[in-house]
């Protein structure tokens, strides 16, 4: 059995989204380098509940890494040191005895603060409402080869819709920028048959939506995609620019011609 | 009115038109920088003129204020004027979102893909943005010149290099612009959606060449008039 540590967490504490925060140092103690980061907090939290103190509040649910609840910013890299890796399937074996680790909620002002380390992504779903669907009229299921689609297109949507929305290119990007989320949500569809028809729309009311959730604008840092732990490229963040250029110059206004019914 | 058209007159009551938009704005950002990295190019072209003498040097700033009977260098102030214009408005404007949408900061934010000219574009436009005032005061208009003669850029241009405190702020102008160039030149790609994963580092090495060139061939003119070389 691995020996166990001993760490030191800085972790903001607030109590709602009105009230200030503040780091408050507690120890890790004894925790076994197997587990993960989750359950380092979870053994610290039954400590606290045991002293009667308020346990450490952090979103979570699948623990695999597919869910995008976990996040937090640990050591000022969200998610954590690893490439490629959410905070549920972070291991403790990647921390040394005696380290000091800071841990922060998501900072940016479309995302406040609920409470401790758990921030309100709605504008996430807000921007998903806005257009990140097609309109399909659903009935019995096609055949599965009845629409061509190229494989290298299926492969980039696929790649594409591996993005688990859970912000942490929002919380890396040091302008606070959405982009990377609504350029995988655009791509995933622009890249499929199936997304056409509403291909130039959806880009103008996603991109509105999110400017209107009041995220910061891309300045080509790259920080979103070395911080994604689904490996989703600026290359997508090209795309969505591509397809907004395009919608913008070719944009006609609704005429309720042409034999609307 | 279909989901569709719902959602456009949706967007367009939001009064979301193209410059106000995020995406619009980083595209006017870009457009104006690249007419304003071909003028960097072409004016560090131009004056390689320096190495060939008065006579040549004199000739083409004749040539470029007599072209289309005059009306030439109009037409590129003018241009050029709108685009830095423009491309302060979308800066300003972007980055004080960009502000705005991250209030409160990280106590130990890890920096891992950025690099420091992507991080100090602010810094490096704010210098651009003096250094442009001040070097058409100094070579244009000649109010910052010790001794300016109209009649006689070649003259106006050795004798502004043998002042060390201007050839300092020309030098770390020149800097800045290797730094906002190298940053601006590959970024301009992406905003324009101009990627492809072929063609990356082709980007990054033409950002790279450019900016060594530009900024390689500007720095050299105050050297070669220090050391002697033009005189
Ligand atoms: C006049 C003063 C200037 C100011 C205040 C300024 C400011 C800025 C700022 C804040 C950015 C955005 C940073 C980013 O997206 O990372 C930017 C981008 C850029 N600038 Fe400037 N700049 C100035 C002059 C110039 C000049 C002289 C050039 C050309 C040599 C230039 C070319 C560019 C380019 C190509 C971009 C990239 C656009 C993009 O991100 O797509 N700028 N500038
Ligand atoms: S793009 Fe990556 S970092 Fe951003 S929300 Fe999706 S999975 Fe998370
Ligand atoms: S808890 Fe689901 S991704 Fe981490």
């Amino acid at each position: 059995m691995a020996k166990h540590i001993n760490l030191t967490l800085h972790v903001w504490r607030q109590k709602n989204a009105k009230c200030d925060g503040k780091f408050v140092e507690y120890p890790a103690a004894d925790i076994s380098p197997d587990m993960s980061f989750l359950e380092m907090l979870d053994v610290v939290n039954e400590g606290l509940i045991r002293k009667g103190e308020e346990p450490i509040t952090f979103d979570h649910d699948c623990r695999e890494g597919i869910c995008g609840q976990c996040g937090m910013v640990i050591n000022g890299r969200p998610h954590g040191p690893k490439e490629r890796t959410t905070s549920c399937q972070l291991h403790m074996r990647s921390f040394k005895d005696g380290d000091t680790i800071t841990l922060e909620p998501w900072r940016a002002e479309a995302f406040p603060v609920l409470k401790d380390l758990m921030v309100d992504r709605g504008a996430f779903d807000r921007i998903i409402a806005a257009g990140g669907f097609i309109s399909a009229p659903t009935g019995s299921p096609q055949d599965a080869n009845a629409l061509p689609i190229p494989k290298e297109n299926a492969d980039l949507a696929m790649d594409a819709a591996a993005c688990i929305g859970c912000a942490a290119c929002v919380a890396a990007c040091p302008n606070a920028s959405a982009m990377l989320f609504v350029s995988a949500k655009i791509s995933q569809l622009a890249l499929l048959p199936q997304g056409q028809p509403e291909r130039y729309i959806r880009v103008r009311d996603m991109v509105a939506q999110m400017d209107a959730e009041e995220f910061g604008t891309c300045t080509n840092h790259s920080e979103c995609e070395a911080a994604c732990p689904k490996g989703i490229k600026m290359e997508n963040i090209a795309r969505m620019n591509r397809d907004f250029i395009k919608a913008s110059l070719t944009y006609r206004p609704p005429t309720g011609g042409g034999g609307a019914g | 009115m279909s989901v569709a058209e719902q959602s456009i007159a949706g967007a367009e009551a939001r009064g979301h038109g193209f410059m106000a938009s995020s995406v619009g704005r980083k595209v006017v950002m870009a457009a104006t920088g690249i007419v304003l990295f071909g003028f960097v190019t072409v004016h560090m072209i131009g004056n390689t003129q320096a190495y060939l003498g008065a006579e040549s040097f004199n000739g083409y700033a004749k040539f470029l204020h007599t072209m289309l009977h005059g009306a030439g260098i109009w037409i590129f102030r003018a241009v050029l004027l709108a685009a830095t214009g423009l491309h302060i408005w979308a800066a300003v404007s972007l980055t004080l979102a960009n502000q705005a949408a991250r209030p409160v900061g990280y106590r130990a934010q890890q920096p891992v893909a950025s690099t420091w000219a992507s991080r100090t574009m602010r810094w490096s436009g704010f210098i651009l943005a003096a250094f442009i005032v001040y070097h058409l005061l100094h070579l244009t208009t000649g109010q910052a010149h010790p001794n300016f003669d109209p009649a006689n850029p070649y003259a106006n241009f050795v004798s502004a290099f043998k002042v060390p405190a201007a050839v300092g702020f020309y030098i770390v102008a020149q800097l800045c612009l290797g730094l906002h160039m190298w940053h601006g030149v590959w970024s301009f790609t992406q905003t324009l959606g101009l990627t492809h994963p072929r063609y990356d580092s082709l980007r990054r090495n033409f950002a790279t060449g450019l900016t060594l060139l530009v900024v390689g061939v500007n720095i050299s003119y105050p050297i070669a008039v220090l050391t002697g070389f033009i005189h």
